[in-house]
């Protein structure tokens, strides 16, 4: 096994995606995730790649949406306010069905909001944040060696079914120092063969368009229930979670990234009062793991939702169960941290006194 | 085992390196560790801190709001950290900047004279190795070897002399016992 090396979140996630073949980034700076260009700077030109600080948000991702449409592998990056200004170019990726990787470190919001951790993200990721029918691939880390990581996931199901990826990390993740381990191999984008679509010189070879248009009446039609068709196998085939002492669990915390981490300190403190909770976290936001959170309803009754936000996630997990069990909800907005002992008392709660104020609204 | 630390002090005492050092120290014994900065508007002369988690088991919470100890190098610090260590916590006292005393009775208090051992040692930069000197004697969570073999990969161009006054100040910082 290598040295495990002590590495900050945001660079964890900027090397992981040069291991896994990112040879072009454009972004623009931004508090929590500064560390993600500085160290594109000067670490893509060691590898051959290039490094552009754009003049805007709004052009980075246009420089990524360009990159992508020659079919190599690319990466923008910002945290909230600046990857709502990105928003339009998703959409044109999504359209035009490029392969691009967005990175998220998430801040508090709405507005400029604050510089600390959140997760007000979530409907934005998941839910498309710019216009029209799109989705894309999104997977939340919750540690540093996953940042490193999740990179080449994500190259690898846009690639494979042409979408857009997102890493949907906080400024936690992003700014936290752990032992990192890069587990997943390292992609030499040279031994990668040219997309089918992708654009460049054209030796002769058919012609080709990348567009996210079609006027053709009933064009845009046909383009999307194609798209539908991929998104259907990549909720059948990508869609990834993990659990922790869910086998005997009569309460379910779901949580994500950071919450989730917190989330286990909170389950081993409820154990400890003699409470049976387990921890569902969901890896792809995007798709949700809905499937098995049905399945974990035939013999749990209570899901509680924690989550740095309003609540958001909560709402995936009551489409999920549809009624199925008792969905309640932890928020914690603002970029506030998550105390495990509250969500235990909360829990202890729900379970033991069975209170009401936390139930998620229907 | 499970040690979550908070650092706290002016920008420019060394908060933050001494923060990454313990985590790269426990990391090298083979522990579990993380290290969160509070960062932002942070600047020398203003106040900083961090938290620091070396643990035998896998680390849940990164931003330590229970600490098992906090370490205060000024005046700021201890009344803003001093209400959030755990009970039978400890709480160590940087005596040279802080004139206020600790009013908790359910915590162990530390005093180590930092900048007065460190200018004994002839240079003010070291007085953090003092006060993770003295944590490192008081937990057992890390060893003041250990803490000196972790100080070349954090301070790379650090000259060995120079290395050699950090471990000196390690020690002296480790004479000081809880009262």
């Amino acid at each position: 096994m290598a040295e495990k090396k002590l590495m900050k979140g945001n660079e964890a996630l900027s090397e992981g995606a040069i291991r896994a073949g990112c040879r072009f980034f454009a972004g623009y700076p931004i508090t929590p995730q500064n560390e993600v260009p500085e160290y594109m700077s000067w670490r893509l030109p060691q590898v051959g790649g290039a490094f552009v600080q754009a003049e805007s948000e709004v052009s980075a991702i246009n420089m990524v949406y360009g990159a992508g449409a020659t079919g190599v592998r690319c990466m923008t990056s910002s945290s909230s306010p600046g990857i709502s200004l990105k928003q339009e170019g998703i959409s044109y990726a999504a359209g035009a069905d490029l392969p691009i990787f967005i990175g998220n470190i998430m801040r508090g919001g709405p507005g400029l909001g604050n510089i600390a951790g959140a997760q007000g993200d979530y409907w934005q990721a998941t839910r498309g944040g710019g216009h029209g029918d799109y989705r894309c691939f999104v997977m939340a880390p919750n540690s540093v060696t996953e940042l490193a990581n999740f990179p080449h996931k994500c190259y690898e199901v846009s690639f494979k079914y042409r979408l857009p990826s997102m890493v949907l990390a906080d400024g936690i993740l992003g700014q936290m120092m752990e032992p990192v381990e890069f587990t997943t191999p390292e992609v030499d984008p040279k031994t990668l063969t040219e997309p089918a679509w992708a654009l460049g010189i054209n030796n002769g070879r058919a012609k080709r368009i990348v567009k996210s248009y079609d006027l053709k009446e009933g064009g845009v039609e046909i383009m999307v229930n194609e798209r539908v068709q991929r998104y259907k196998a990549i909720e059948a085939a990508e869609t990834m979670y993990e659990e922790k002492m869910l086998e005997d669990a009569e309460i379910a915390i779901v949580a994500y990234g950071i919450s989730a981490r917190v989330s286990v300190a909170a389950m081993k403190l409820a154990r400890e009062r003699g409470l049976k909770v387990g921890l569902f976290r969901p890896i792809t936001l995007w798709p949700f793991p809905k499937a098995r959170i049905v399945e974990l309803s035939k013999r749990i009754k209570h899901f509680i939702a924690v989550e740095m936000s309003l609540g958001q996630m909560v709402e995936d997990v009551q489409l999920a169960l549809n009624g199925r069990s008792e969905v309640h909800l932890y928020a914690k907005p603002g970029a506030s941290v998550i105390n495990a002992e509250d969500v235990c008392n909360v829990i202890e709660k729900i379970v033991k006194k069975g209170a009401k104020e936390y139930a998620a609204a229907k | 085992m499970y040690q979550g630390i908070r650092i706290s002090g002016f920008g420019g005492q060394g908060v933050i390196s001494a923060g990454y050092l313990l985590a790269q120290a426990g990391m090298m014994e083979g522990r579990e560790v993380s290290f969160f900065p509070a960062y932002g508007a942070e600047m020398r002369g203003g106040t900083a801190n961090c938290s620091v988690v070396v643990a035998s088991e896998e680390v849940t919470t990164p931003i330590v709001l229970q600490p098992d100890t906090v370490i205060v190098l000024n005046e700021p610090s201890l009344a803003k950290f001093e209400p959030m260590v755990k009970p039978g916590g400890l709480l160590i006292i940087n005596t040279s900047l802080v004139n206020s005393k600790p009013t908790r009775t359910d915590i162990k208090i530390l005093n180590v004279p930092c900048n007065e051992i460190a200018s004994e040692l002839g240079n003010a930069k070291v007085m953090n190795m003092v006060a993770m000197g003295a944590f490192a004697q008081a937990t057992g969570a890390i060893t003041i070897d250990g803490i000196a073999k972790a100080l070349p990969k954090v301070y790379k161009k650090l000259k060995p002399e120079v290395i050699e006054l950090n471990v000196k100040a390690l020690k002296r910082g480790a004479e000081y016992k809880v009262n």
